[in-house]
């Protein structure tokens, strides 16, 4: 076993200080050492996306970097979406368009989303349903996820 | 599905990571980049090195630069850096155009264009554009920097002629010519899978007739590589069809394709084939 090391993690601006091994994914540290468990762990190497949480805005996939890495970053988690007790917008319209079953793949398609939105915020509906693909669910089924982003998009567009 | 233990290093200069790799790649060290495809195998403990020098703390391998003729692209940049053309002219919009099929929007925000030549993956977009437009890449360690062609570097599937205490800093590619057309064309089984099948295809058009063609294939062969037999059918002559199908049947003739759990060799050789056409369909207006 590796020495632990003394990191701070920013959570929705929250610094929580952690003591880690190098070896421990930042996934895990979020859930395990911050206790902020809406970011869901799946297939921990990179390919369902229930992981993906915002890095300096950008989305990314939490099991693929080490907590280490993420010493003194940004990080944004679906407990940071909502404004207090508003919805963000994707969050309402999965609710309005059946976006979600069981739940477990919905952090991650919302925090994806909601990257690619800040990153690209005239993405194009093609490109949108490009970058839905990063993301596995094995419940709804995608049509309804792609009926709610579009439309969480458009209005968030419009409110512009 | 967790990594085995580590030492962890992340040095912040390129004269304290190259001392790093001198010193700790002879006790299984490794760079850390991206991460995105050596990350998931060492969760799946498919590797399991003893130390990681992780360079994102690298300030000046951070950058893309522009010379008179050559965009050089460092060790920090990463795919999506490509979504919006990053210089004018044809090289810019070609690489835009590629960038979408790597992978996944979050592996891109993370995984790193000289990352993927290290790692040498058959299937990787960079590895063929790399070798279709005669790219180099610079060598850095304690002992000095060196250049290699990327055709010199890849030997093999996931196997490079990098030294085990250099680190692939960057990675040059020449400008393309104003009147440069290209197409691209890639064949995989599900959105942002690895590439069965993949070809880009460059030449300018003077008069009307084609002018240093050049056709690349990836996913195809252990490394990607250009196919002169096809180049041939091109050179001199006008864009049509029947030319497009000759190149392409030229491309399946000389290509020894792999076989594996994904494809037989005679599918890949098909695939070959149909990608090729179609990138070359591709680059017409």
């Amino acid at each position: 076993m590796s020495a632990k090391k003394n990191i701070t993690l920013n959570i929705n601006g929250v610094d929580h200080h952690v003591q880690v091994e190098p070896r421990r994914t930042l996934v895990d540290a979020i859930r395990d050492e911050c206790g902020q468990t809406g970011t869901h762990i799946g297939c921990e190497h990179g390919v369902c996306g229930a992981c993906t949480i915002m890095l300096d805005g950008k989305p990314v996939r939490s099991c693929l970097m080490f907590a280490v890495q993420a010493d003194g970053a940004r990080l944004r988690t679906v407990e940071g979406l909502a404004d207090g007790d508003r919805l963000h917008p994707l969050q309402q319209s999965f609710i309005d368009h059946h976006g979600l079953q069981c739940g477990f793949c919905t952090p991650g398609f919302l925090m994806l989303t909601a990257g690619v939105l800040e990153q690209e915020p005239d993405i194009s509906d093609e490109g949108l349903i490009d970058a839905l693909s990063s993301n596995l669910c094995r419940c709804t089924g995608y049509q309804n996820i792609i009926k709610a982003v579009l439309a969480a998009a458009a209005d968030m567009r419009a409110a512009r | 599905m967790k990594p085995a233990s580590f030492e962890y290093h992340r040095p912040t200069t390129l004269e304290e990571a190259v001392k790093a790799l001198a010193e700790y790649a002879p006790q299984d060290g490794r760079i850390l980049s991206g991460g995105q495809s050596l990350v998931p195998t060492m969760a799946l403990r498919m590797a399991k090195p003893a130390h990681l020098i992780d360079i994102n703390g690298v300030r000046e391998l951070a950058d893309i630069k522009v010379t008179e003729d050559a965009l050089i692209i460092g060790a920090g940049v990463r795919h999506a850096a490509f979504h919006k053309p990053v210089v004018d002219g044809a090289l810019g919009q070609l690489l835009s155009f590629v960038v979408r099929h790597i992978a996944h929007y979050p592996i891109r925000q993370r995984g790193t264009f000289c990352g993927s030549l290290a790692h040498a993956d058959p299937s990787s977009e960079w590895c063929l554009v790399s070798a279709t437009l005669d790219a180099e890449i610079t060598a850095t360690s304690v002992r000095g920097a060196r250049s290699i062609a990327v055709t010199e570097l890849i030997e093999w599937a996931m196997s490079t002629t990098l030294a085990e205490d250099e680190i692939l800093t960057s990675v040059r590619l020449p400008l393309l010519p104003e009147n440069t057309r290209f197409g691209f064309y890639e064949f995989s089984r599900r959105a942002g899978d690895y590439a069965l099948a993949m070809s880009l295809v460059t030449y300018e058009l003077a008069d009307g007739v084609i002018a240093a063609p050049r056709v690349g294939i990836g996913g195809v062969e252990g490394v990607p590589r250009r196919i002169a037999e096809a180049e041939e059918v091109l050179l001199g002559q006008k864009p049509s069809p029947d030319l497009f199908r000759a190149a392409a049947e030229a491309v399946a003739n000389a290509a020894d394709p792999m076989s594996d759990l994904q494809a037989s060799a005679n599918y890949r050789r098909d695939l070959a084939r149909t990608v090729v056409r179609r990138a070359l369909e591709r680059s017409l207006p």
